[in-house]
């Protein structure tokens, strides 16, 4: 689903967010990166994104090699990518159904259609009897939910977060982190960066580790991973 | 399709619902934009109305042959029906000196100083209509004539201020262009610079739609949609303000219409006038979104 092949992004000051990286993420997989904040955990995310170019090296995501998406072609590239935010990006000027229902928007999806769909999403985060609310009321748990409900309403098959339970306590990023598994379950790719080593333990996933733009050492990415 | 139409149907009444919800400065904006319009409409509008009101003295072509006073009225009169047999001229009216005083001391409102003048100073007068086959030298021709006969000490032809009244009317109708030119861009630049204001306060949804796979066209609709909306309200507004013009302008044009005992009458734009101005409106508010959203919406991506 995801490969990068020596990939390095160096920012125009100089700084090497991404040094050499290689790794592989099959279809199907939930993936935790991890690492010291400025490893590099949102630079990998953004190249998938293709909110940046890599220097060298090439990103394929989904069969495609972002190199060859032209800058005309990223919004529709985008769209096949479910993508949830530690400040979860919600539009405070309308309530959260219209906020769920804005991929769909952006895809053309029809009315009728699209209402359906974004009951079903909200449904899976729980969150159905609060489609009518603005996000500013809702608690920071229950507006990230909505954040995840966007991100799954177009049935991606890829979802990246970042750093997606960075404002919760430890209950709240339990349950979406459940929410998370829920989908995995169903066959969604998930790569989510996030620090929050204690909580990835509980859950038992693969775990890449960043440190410094690279691998960490000793931790190769093709190395069979068992969970403690 | 039905989607796209469904797309703009929303995003069109998303953009109206925008301007409503900050009436007092989106009615500036619209005020500014109306009296832009309304402003050359209304010029024009006047340059018109002359247009026609002058129109009647375009063919007052007559030449005025003053005779001599030593004419008598019953020569004069004969004079005249001699000249009517010419093929060149159309009708000769005969204006005897006794009629010409009545009609001035009716006209000019002198009628208790004319009381004292001993005699009718006045002359016969003969008012010569030329015949429509006349070409502009024939009728240098047939004035020279007329100045030559015996009996005429005068001819008068009082057509080239008509003619001057015409150029400038031309002169002020050129420059209503060159004028509505200007406050055109005047209104693209007001417009866009609304719209730009507006894409500020609105970056960071631009950026959150753009991260979730908007197009560039997707967040520029809304925009799009306001600047129809700026230009459309001013365009009626306009009409309006100049309707409302037209209407205040009534009463004073009565008056002077009855001044000249004409039928002095205000012309209103036309149908195709009024369509012309809100069109004008529109595109010009399109002009002016569309150009401020393509230089800044490829400017904001997400970070």
């Amino acid at each position: 689903m995801i490969q990068l092949d020596n990939v390095t992004k160096r920012f125009p000051g100089g700084q090497e967010a991404l040094s050499g990286l290689s790794l592989s993420i099959d279809s199907g997989e939930m993936v935790f990166v991890t690492g010291h904040s400025g490893a590099g955990k949102s630079t990998l995310l953004r190249l998938i994104a293709l909110i940046e170019r890599p220097t060298s090296g090439q990103v394929i995501v989904n069969g495609q090699n972002t190199r060859r998406v032209k800058r005309r072609r990223i919004p529709k590239y985008r769209r096949h990518i479910g993508m949830v935010f530690q400040d979860h990006k919600l539009l405070d000027d309308r309530p959260v159904f219209d906020n769920v229902a804005l991929p769909l928007i952006i895809s053309g999806v029809g009315r009728r259609d699209a209402a359906r769909k974004v009951r079903a999403a909200l449904d899976q985060v729980g969150l159905l009897h609060k489609e009518k609310q603005n996000p500013e009321t809702l608690s920071a748990g229950e507006q990230q939910r909505v954040g995840i409900a966007r991100a799954i309403v177009t049935r991606p098959r890829l979802l990246i977060a970042d750093e997606p339970t960075g404002n919760l306590d430890p209950d709240l990023s339990l349950e979406v982190m459940r929410i998370f598994r829920r989908f995995n379950e169903v066959g969604v790719t998930l790569l989510i960066a996030s620090h929050d080593i204690a909580l990835i333990d509980k859950l038992g996933c693969r775990r890449i580790e960043l440190d410094e733009g690279r691998l960490r050492n000793g931790y190769k990415d093709d190395d069979e991973w068992l969970p403690g | 399709m039905a989607a796209w139409l469904t797309g703009h149907a929303s995003s069109s009444i998303g953009a109206l619902g925008r301007i409503a919800r900050h009436p007092l400065s989106s009615f500036m904006i619209i005020l500014v934009i109306a009296v832009t319009l309304a402003l050359p409409a209304a010029i024009n509008l006047v340059v018109k109305n002359a247009r026609t009101l002058s129109a009647g003295w375009d063919n007052a072509l007559d030449f005025a042959v003053f005779l001599k006073l030593t004419v008598a009225e019953d020569e004069a009169a004969a004079l005249g029906r001699l000249l009517e047999q010419r093929a060149d001229i159309d009708a000769v009216q005969f204006v005897s000196s006794t009629q010409a005083l009545i009609d001035f001391r009716e006209q000019s409102g002198f009628g208790a100083a004319l009381d004292q003048l001993p005699d009718n100073p006045l002359p016969h007068t003969l008012v010569v209509r030329p015949g429509p086959g006349n070409t502009s030298a024939s009728l240098v021709l047939l004035q020279e004539e007329l100045a030559n006969l015996p009996e005429a000490e005068y001819v008068q032809v009082d057509t080239e201020w008509v003619q001057r009244f015409h150029a400038i009317l031309d002169i002020v109708r050129q420059a209503i262009a060159i004028g509505a030119a200007l406050l055109g861009i005047a209104i693209v630049v007001i417009i866009g610079n609304t719209i730009r204001l507006d894409i500020e306060n609105r970056r960071e949804e631009i950026e959150v739609t753009k991260l979730i796979g908007a197009s560039n066209a997707f967040v520029r609709r809304p925009f799009l949609w306001s600047g129809f909306w700026y230009g459309l309200l001013g365009g009626l507004l306009a009409l309006g303000l100049v309707w409302y013009g037209l209407y205040l302008l009534g009463g004073p044009v009565a008056r002077l219409a009855g001044l000249y005992q004409g039928n002095v009458s205000i012309t209103s734009m036309s149908l195709v006038e009024a369509a012309a101005v809100v069109a004008i409106g529109v595109v010009l508010g399109l002009a002016g979104s569309w150009l401020t959203t393509a230089r800044h919406m490829r400017r904001i991506e997400p970070r």
